[in-house]
């Protein structure tokens, strides 16, 4: 894999919760994207992922910490300094439905980035480009005119990706694309995605609370839980050898349809997450860890690199036994 | 595939638009055939990929749809028409007193009656509909071009410019309007363009609240967010997306502020501030025949049933508008 394209040093991101009071949505994560690698962000609802994903594009500015883009720091430019990052930076939204300006048709949608980036010098030249993308994403080019809510769901997902492509990024956050779209939709979008992916040599930070969606389409995956990340590494190494206690649970809460693979071993979580508003010290995870003990109370485990580049937030890591999750 | 085919559909269809003027001058030269042949493609096309919406496709639209809507603009239409044709339209004399006919009932002479002064109430009616058509709309447009404006750069920008702009609508709103019209036009003078700003400033303020509402709410939209992924310009959002999603309130608001609009100036004539007599406006109008109400009713019922036809043609209209103009209307 080649140079990094984005970085994320020690970003943190809080949020005002009424009085005194803070949501800690995202707490020093670091984080590196490679380019032209998809890398899968898998946690569950709330743990910070969403939030994670903006700072990464910019669309929020962290409270703390640092954001690369390749090589560049571009935590502190203005906007209009960061406008020529903007464009390399797109977001695909988990709802198509809220995401598409319902007044705009779909040449008014898909030309928005060309006309804001000054693509395109006449009309024809536009029209042309806009249908060039349809075609790109499988809309066909006689809908032209139609409006936002005269398509299905995963047509409206196209219409969002296309305008992701329009800009000409180099990375897409892809903001959980397929949650909101039923099965065999979210496989042709997937598809889609990876298609794309191979011809315009583009890079995903592929957000998801969907093991299986994340494991089908990822190259390596970060697990994030509460605001911090557990683990990193490629999807193999991170399923079939989970070294955080709680990647392990997760793999554990996979459904696999086969009869056989009925056992009672299956460990699942007991409890509630604890409050984000006010997080347990040191590793966030001990409340519910069956291996906690006082340093994981007092200390904050640092990611350290169990080999080849399998990292893990743990102070006790599980080691190479053999994965739990076939 | 499909995108040669549609890329080609379109270049035909362009070229077709562009061919549309020479065709008509073709057609005069005797060839009609081929004429009717682009125009039957052209329409093949049209099907094919629709068409982008233009200012006639929606009155197309308006007028197949909505027949009511456009009977109002009709209504609408004849009133302005004979504000402006209104001396051909009678013989009678809007100023003249006549003592003598006094309080006439209506009567093939005077087809609305007289009233105390002895004037003909068409003729009246008819000058008057000068005036108040007039501060009906104008005052209402400017007021409510600023109060969209304001209110969609204190919504979206918010911060000091929104405290700014917000603490003086306050000011405006706390102020009773109509004494606040009284001081203005007290400060301006009387005439008709002194009585379009009072009235466009008294009605910014709730304008300019309303709309900052919405944007309040729009702007967390998350087509707003996209928009600012894209790299959007602040004004861009404000005028592409923000002022055209609050459309639908803008248009409710103007059928209700132009009635509004219309008494407000007969309160101020009435007060003598607004038109002066023997200058008629339908507010003016009303208010004159108040003393006669039990024994000469027409003198104020014919204003006001010209005062509700307008307001009510003016809601139709807008009605129609609102839904020719709602996407989730189109087919």
């Amino acid at each position: 894999m080649s140079g990094v394209l984005l970085e994320a040093r020690n970003l943190t991101k809080e949020f005002p919760a009424g009085r005194k009071k803070k949501v800690h949505a995202v707490s020093d994560v670091s984080l590196q994207v490679f380019q032209g690698e998809t890398l899968g962000l898998v946690g569950e609802s709330g743990c910070g992922k969403s939030t994670l994903g903006r700072l990464m594009i910019r669309l929020l500015r962290p409270d703390s910490g640092a954001l690369l883009v390749g090589g560049d720091d571009v935590t502190h430019l203005s906007e209009k300094e960061f406008r020529k990052y903007r464009r390399q930076l797109q977001l695909i939204f988990q709802d198509p439905y809220a995401s598409l300006d319902p007044r705009l048709n779909v040449r008014d949608l898909i030309a928005e980035p060309l006309r804001t980036n000054h693509t395109c010098r006449t009309k024809e030249e536009l029209t042309q480009r806009v249908l060039a993308l349809m075609e790109d994403v499988g809309i066909p080019g006689e809908y032209l005119y139609r409006y936002p809510h005269q398509f299905s769901g995963g047509q409206r997902q196209r219409i969002g990706i296309a305008r992701a492509l329009a800009a000409d990024p180099e990375l897409i956050v892809c903001d959980e694309p397929v949650s909101a779209l039923d099965v065999p939709v979210q496989n042709q979008i997937l598809n889609l995605l990876k298609k794309l992916q191979k011809s315009r040599g583009l890079t995903y930070l592929f957000i998801s609370h969907d093991l299986s969606v994340v494991r089908h389409i990822s190259d390596r995956v970060c697990i994030m839980f509460l605001g911090t990340l557990c683990e990193t590494g490629r999807v193999d190494d991170v399923y079939q050898n989970p070294q955080h206690p709680y990647t392990r649970y997760l793999m554990n809460a996979i459904l696999v349809p086969d009869p056989h693979h009925r056992t009672d071993r299956i460990e699942l979580l007991s409890g509630e997450i604890p409050s984000a508003v006010d997080p347990p010290s040191g590793c966030r995870f001990h409340t519910r860890c069956p291996y906690a003990d006082d340093r994981c109370r007092r200390e904050a485990p640092k990611m350290t690199d169990a080999g080849d580049g399998h990292l893990t937030a743990c102070h006790y890591p599980l080691g190479n036994r053999p994965g739990d999750h076939s | 595939m499909v995108s040669d085919r549609s890329r080609k559909i379109v270049r035909e269809y362009e070229e077709q638009q562009k061919n549309a003027v020479a065709g008509m001058n073709a057609s005069s030269d005797g060839s009609a055939l081929a004429g009717k042949d682009a125009k039957e493609r052209e329409e093949e096309l049209k099907r094919e990929i629709g068409e982008a919406e233009t200012f006639f496709t929606l009155m197309r639209r308006l007028v197949r749809e909505n027949k009511l809507a456009v009977f109002s603009a009709a209504v609408i239409l004849l009133f302005i028409l004979a504000a402006v044709f209104a001396p051909l339209l009678t013989p009678y004399s809007f100023s003249d007193m006549d003592l003598m006919n006094r309080l006439c009932a209506p009567s093939s002479a005077h087809l609305f009656g007289t009233d105390a002064a002895g004037r003909d109430i068409l003729t009246r009616l008819l000058y008057g509909s000068r005036v108040s058509l007039l501060t009906g709309v104008v005052p209402t447009i400017m007021s409510m071009l600023g109060g969209a404006l304001l209110g969609v750069i204190a919504g979206y920008l918010q911060g000091i410019v929104d405290a700014v702009i917000m603490r003086i609508a306050d000011v405006v709103l706390a102020f009773p309007s109509m004494l606040l019209a009284m001081v203005i036009v007290y400060m301006l003078g009387d005439g008709l363009v002194n009585i379009f700003l009072t009235l466009a400033l008294v009605n910014w303020a709730s304008v300019a609240r309303i709309v900052r509402a919405q944007t309040l709410a729009l702007k967390e939209t998350e087509y707003v967010e996209a928009a600012r992924v894209i790299g959007v310009s602040r004004t861009r959002i404000m005028f592409r997306h923000l002022l055209p999603n609050c459309l639908p309130t803008l248009i409710v608001l103007f059928t209700l502020n132009v009635p509004s609009a219309i008494l407000t100036e007969s309160s101020l004539s009435f007060l003598g501030l607004g038109v002066q007599p023997p200058n008629a406006s339908w507010g003016l109008m009303v208010n004159e025949g108040r003393q006669y109400l039990y024994n000469a009713p027409w003198v104020s019922l014919v204003p006001s049933i010209a005062i509700m036809l307008i307001v009510l043609a003016f809601n139709f209209l807008g009605d129609g508008l609102r839904d020719v103009l709602d996407p989730y209307q189109k087919k």
